[in-house]
């Protein structure tokens, strides 16, 4: 029997070794991804993934996995472009299936301003080739009957951006097929192993501390999210992140009525139904900084006032569970992605806020890119860390704070 | 998780009736050079455990103030009138 067990795990338990060439730190989505893409792509083999927790255990698996890419920038709608086709592609490059399904995505419109808001994301998302357009109520009442499109409502809905390739993912499962696939090219996986401080001499990472023992590597990568600036600070490279809380519940399971996924930025709500009939609800981040998992019963509140203004026939409704997960917030709601100014070995994928699952594998491929050849790829550079110090940041808010 | 701030002039209150202001940092000589001004405008500490932050009672006596709370708890330690603490040339 044990035996039986033995040759189905994902993934093996390694003892930790004095010298890797990448030292990835935080194994969420976007550290497997890197670790990924750096073994299949390059040979970089001697990669270790340093995970406090469990695998999953950060946002990647605290999070309500929508896929989308109608962004609102040049730089990054091609950025997140590539990642929804690498998840297109995910089930079958891994062998494993990661139940994406392209369910469909309608981000509403209440206000003017909203509507204005739209119609530059629909046009920028289709010169770059985003299956992305406005619709009117007229169609979104076909398309979504159980959307309350009255012109009675509080904030009746004027139109919708409608992004047909958006969807839902199952979380967990992009987790563990990388994992999978990253412990078959031989990347370590290791659990349960909090890295603690780093040394820096001559403007390097010398040596890595952990719970397990200190290590050495060519190069180190901070793949925290939430914890990004507490990783970060150990290599002396200070960030513009500020972490908040961001929170989502559960409701017990519907037979199926809602098809897509529906968000309202004005509300600060989003919605969807799962293959379960259970409806996924999450909110805009806590109005203050915190590193704190715990649940609020003004979000919860927030949650089910704002769904039933959308969905009024949903009152009565029973919430199963409520969570929370820490993002790590930046000025311009957009990533930093690349090595550090002032620490040559020292790189880093953050910034990933409330929206990051849907840009692991794109992030994941062209980090290990430029680590393994020291070229930035030009769909990064807009994300470099460098960009604060020179005034020019991204804008990426109107399309990310709170759709995720 | 949800908390009680003790407001130096209304006594405890829901974090919910305030505004959140960020970690105090103190502004660089209005003559600094670009690179420390974006520094101040971008960069933060982000401490996970005590830090001095500002609040605003937006549904009370609406005045700012500061406070000391641990990030990971959300105990806050201490609240206080920053001109008595420190003098008006900390602000
Ligand atoms: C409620 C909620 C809903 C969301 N919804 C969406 C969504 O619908 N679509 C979307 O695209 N994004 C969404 N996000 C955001 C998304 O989940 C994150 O951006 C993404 O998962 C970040 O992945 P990551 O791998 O960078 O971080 P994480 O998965 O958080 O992984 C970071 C890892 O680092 C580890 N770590 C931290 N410190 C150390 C240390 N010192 N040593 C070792 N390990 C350490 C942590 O334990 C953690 O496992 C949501 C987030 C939340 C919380
Ligand atoms: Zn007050």
């Amino acid at each position: 029997m044990d035996e039986l067990f033995q040759s189905r795990r994902m993934w093996r338990r390694h003892e930790l070794k004095p010298h890797y060439d990448v030292a990835i730190v935080g194994a969420g989505v976007h550290g497997l991804a890197t670790a990924y893409y750096l073994a299949k792509e390059h040979g970089v083999r001697k990669v270790a993934l340093l995970e406090k927790g469990y695998l999953g255990c950060g946002s990647s698996g605290r999070n309500t996995a929508i896929l989308r890419s109608n962004y609102r920038t040049v730089e990054g709608i091609p950025f997140y472009e590539l990642s929804l086709k690498l998840y297109e592609q995910m089930s079958a490059e891994l062998g494993w299936n990661v139940l994406f399904s392209q369910c469909g995505h309608l981000t509403l419109a209440h206000n003017d301003s909203g509507v204005a808001g739209l119609r530059v994301r629909a046009e920028n998302n289709q010169l770059l080739g985003v299956d992305s357009r406005i619709i009117y109520p007229a169609e979104i009442r076909r398309l979504v009957p159980a959307l309350d499109v009255s012109s009675g409502a509080h904030w009746p809905i004027l139109a919708a951006l409608y992004h047909p390739p958006g969807g839902i993912i199952r979380h967990d499962a992009v987790v563990w097929g990388y994992a999978r696939a990253c412990d078959a090219l031989g990347v370590e996986i290791h659990p349960f192993t909090e890295v603690t401080g780093m040394e820096t001499a001559r403007g390097r990472v010398e040596r890595v501390r952990t719970t397990r023992g200190d290590l050495a590597a060519g190069a180190v990568v901070n793949c925290t999210a939430g914890w990004a600036s507490t990783v970060s600070q150990m290599a002396g490279v200070p960030l513009p992140i500020v972490t908040h809380p961001l929170q989502a519940c559960v409701t017990e399971p519907l037979k199926p009525f809602l098809h897509h996924v529906i968000v309202s930025a004005t509300l600060h709500v989003y919605v969807n139904q799962t293959d379960k009939g259970e409806l996924v609800i999450g909110a805009e981040i806590d109005p203050y900084q915190s590193y704190s998992f715990r649940g609020t019963l003004p979000t919860l509140e927030q949650m089910a006032t704002y769904t039933l203004e959308l969905f009024p026939q949903l009152h009565g409704l029973r919430v199963l569970r409520q969570w929370a997960g820490v993002c790590d917030i930046t000025p311009d709601f957009a990533p930093i992605i690349g090595r550090a100014e002032d620490v040559v070995n020292f790189y880093m994928d953050v910034g990933w806020g409330t929206y990051g699952f849907k840009a692991a594998p794109g992030s994941g491929k062209l980090l290990a890119a430029l680590i393994a050849t020291g070229r930035a790829p030009e769909l990064l550079e807009p994300f470099a860390p460098g960009r604060f110090r020179q005034g020019r940041l991204v804008g990426e808010k109107a399309a990310a704070a709170v759709s995720h | 998780m949800s908390f009680l701030i003790p407001c130096p002039h209304c006594g405890p209150r829901s974090v919910y009736e305030f505004r959140f202001g960020g970690e105090a940092r103190k502004r660089p000589a209005p003559e600094a050079d670009a690179a420390a001004w974006a520094e101040y405008l971008h960069v933060r500490r982000n401490a996970a455990g005590v830090q001095t932050e500002w609040w605003f009672h937006r549904a009370g006596c609406r005045q700012w103030f500061q406070a000391e709370r641990h990030t990971v708890t959300n105990h806050v330690r201490r609240a206080f009138r920053v001109e008595e603490e420190t003098g008006r040339d900390a602000l």
